[in-house]
């Protein structure tokens, strides 16, 4: 019976749901982890990278963040093809914004002008939504550094620290444990992104192919858009597995003495 | 036969401030209607467009953007600054130059940003747009000019600037043949829009 209600996206079932919906989030919870963190001197977003194959060509220097344009950058997680038309929608439409008015569009209009396009798939007939949750990191002059996140329903909201894709909840519930409200800065928050991530991938060890990460700050009233290398996340997972020894070290010693 | 270049349109920018003066004549053919049109027209809270040209295509235009700039700030929440607006604008205009129906408008605008102060843009009917610290439309331009470059300054006051365009618009009732005898004038600053009195022949 349930299935009578499956096939058409446009279709409420009788307890006023609309499954093809909620099974796109379903496939975003299984797809790698993405999170974002605002800090007081600018932004970052980090995601899991799944395709970790030594035989892969190095074409594609990062896989999931995005740069779309001198102001915003955007990390995905879902369906890897369905992300490929968003983002490039996205870009579309920034362009056009700067076309008209002749400077960066606004990061909340960006987000607001592609969830239009989002709902618009969980409305009109014979078509799938987007399998795809995006997170948003920008600058602009009205609000300063944002960071927004946005799923397959066509809803989405401004945060101070998410995460989305694999086990996203318990990164969250983390992230709001660790977040300082006021007064992190962007290193803290790199140091709070690594530790997040470790945990929420449930790896023995982190390893820099596995993570990527990128920065958003202002610099001379320009936005500087930052992909770290492959050293730089290595010296932050060595930090990390630094500061845990020297923890998991301060709990052992009153025990013995 | 067009009219645009015998109306006139005046504009200067300051530290401070920036102040727009148009004609307020109506004329079709040899024939004067009207003396105390509005040609400029408030766009926001601290922006202004001064318009002249066919007197439908002005009216018509000034709306056209007035009301979208207008649809930005409920939409968004937050106004547009002058740089954008100016944008906008030369891009409706460019547009609709290279359609069936252009607009044959030449504009001055001049706005206020919180971060840059104010500014003042110059735009002609072929949808080129400059941002300049003074500028003038029509015939009453050719006589004005000269008057702005010697005595404009950045730094004068509201006052120094409107004795600078009360000197312009002396000079167009003296040399030149079209009539003109209004000129209404207005100013941004920081505040906001306010109007100044008018400028006219009868006076001093």
């Amino acid at each position: 019976m349930a299935r009578r209600y499956d096939t058409r996206t446009t279709i409420f079932s009788p307890e006023g749901r609309l499954y093809q919906v909620e099974y796109a989030m379903e496939a975003i919870s299984h797809a790698g982890t993405s999170l974002g963190i605002l800090a007081t001197d600018g932004i970052l977003l980090a995601a899991e990278r799944r395709n970790t194959n030594k035989l892969l060509d190095e074409v594609f220097f990062s896989e999931k963040i995005y740069k779309l344009n001198d102001d915003m950058v955007c990390s995905v997680a879902g369906i890897t093809s369905d992300a490929n038309v968003l983002t490039n929608e996205l870009r579309l439409i920034a362009q056009r914004y700067l076309l008209q008015y002749g400077e960066s569009i606004p990061c909340e209009q960006l987000v607001s002008w592609l969830c239009d396009v989002k709902q618009a798939y969980t409305q009109y007939g014979g078509k799938r939504p987007f399998g795809v949750s995006i997170l948003y990191m920008g600058w602009d002059k009205h609000y300063g550094y944002q960071l927004y996140q946005s799923d397959p329903s066509g809803n989405y909201g401004g945060w101070k620290a998410t995460c989305i894709g694999n086990n996203s909840a318990a990164a969250v519930s983390s992230l709001k444990q660790e977040y300082k409200e006021n007064g992190t800065t962007l290193a803290e928050a790199q140091a709070l992104a690594i530790k997040v991530l470790s945990k929420t991938l449930d790896m023995t060890k982190l390893t820099p192919e596995k993570v990527e990460m990128a920065t958003l700050t202002r610099k001379d009233n320009k936005t500087i858009i930052r992909i770290l290398t492959s050293n730089e996340v290595e010296k932050l997972i060595a930090d990390f597995e630094k500061s845990e020894a020297e923890a998991e070290a301060a709990k052992k010693q009153p025990a013995k003495s | 036969m067009s009219n645009i270049n015998l109306q006139c349109l005046l504009g200067i920018q300051c530290n401070d401030f920036v102040m727009i003066a148009a004609d307020q004549s109506n004329s079709h053919s040899i024939m004067v209607m009207k003396d105390d049109e509005e040609k400029i027209y408030k766009i926001s809270d601290r922006l202004v467009m001064g318009v002249i040209g066919d007197s439908g295509d002005t009216t018509q235009f000034a709306e056209y953007i007035a009301k979208n700039i207008q649809l930005y700030k409920m939409r968004n929440g937050y106004e547009l600054g002058p740089t954008a607006a100016a944008n906008f604008t030369r891009r409706n205009l460019a547009e609709y130059l290279r359609s069936s129906t252009p607009y044959f408008v030449n504009l001055l605008m001049g706005g206020y940003d919180k971060e840059n102060g104010p500014e003042l843009y110059f735009m002609d009917y072929l949808a080129s747009s400059v941002k300049v610290p003074f500028a003038a439309h029509g015939f009453g331009g050719y006589l004005s000019l000269s008057i702005m470059d010697r005595y404009h300054k950045k730094d004068a006051t509201e006052d120094e600037a409107y004795e600078i365009l009360q000197m312009c618009v002396k000079e167009v009732h003296k040399r030149l043949f079209v009539s003109l005898p209004n000129f209404q004038v207005t100013v941004v600053n920081s505040d906001g829009i306010k109007v100044l009195p008018v400028i006219s022949s009868g006076a001093k």
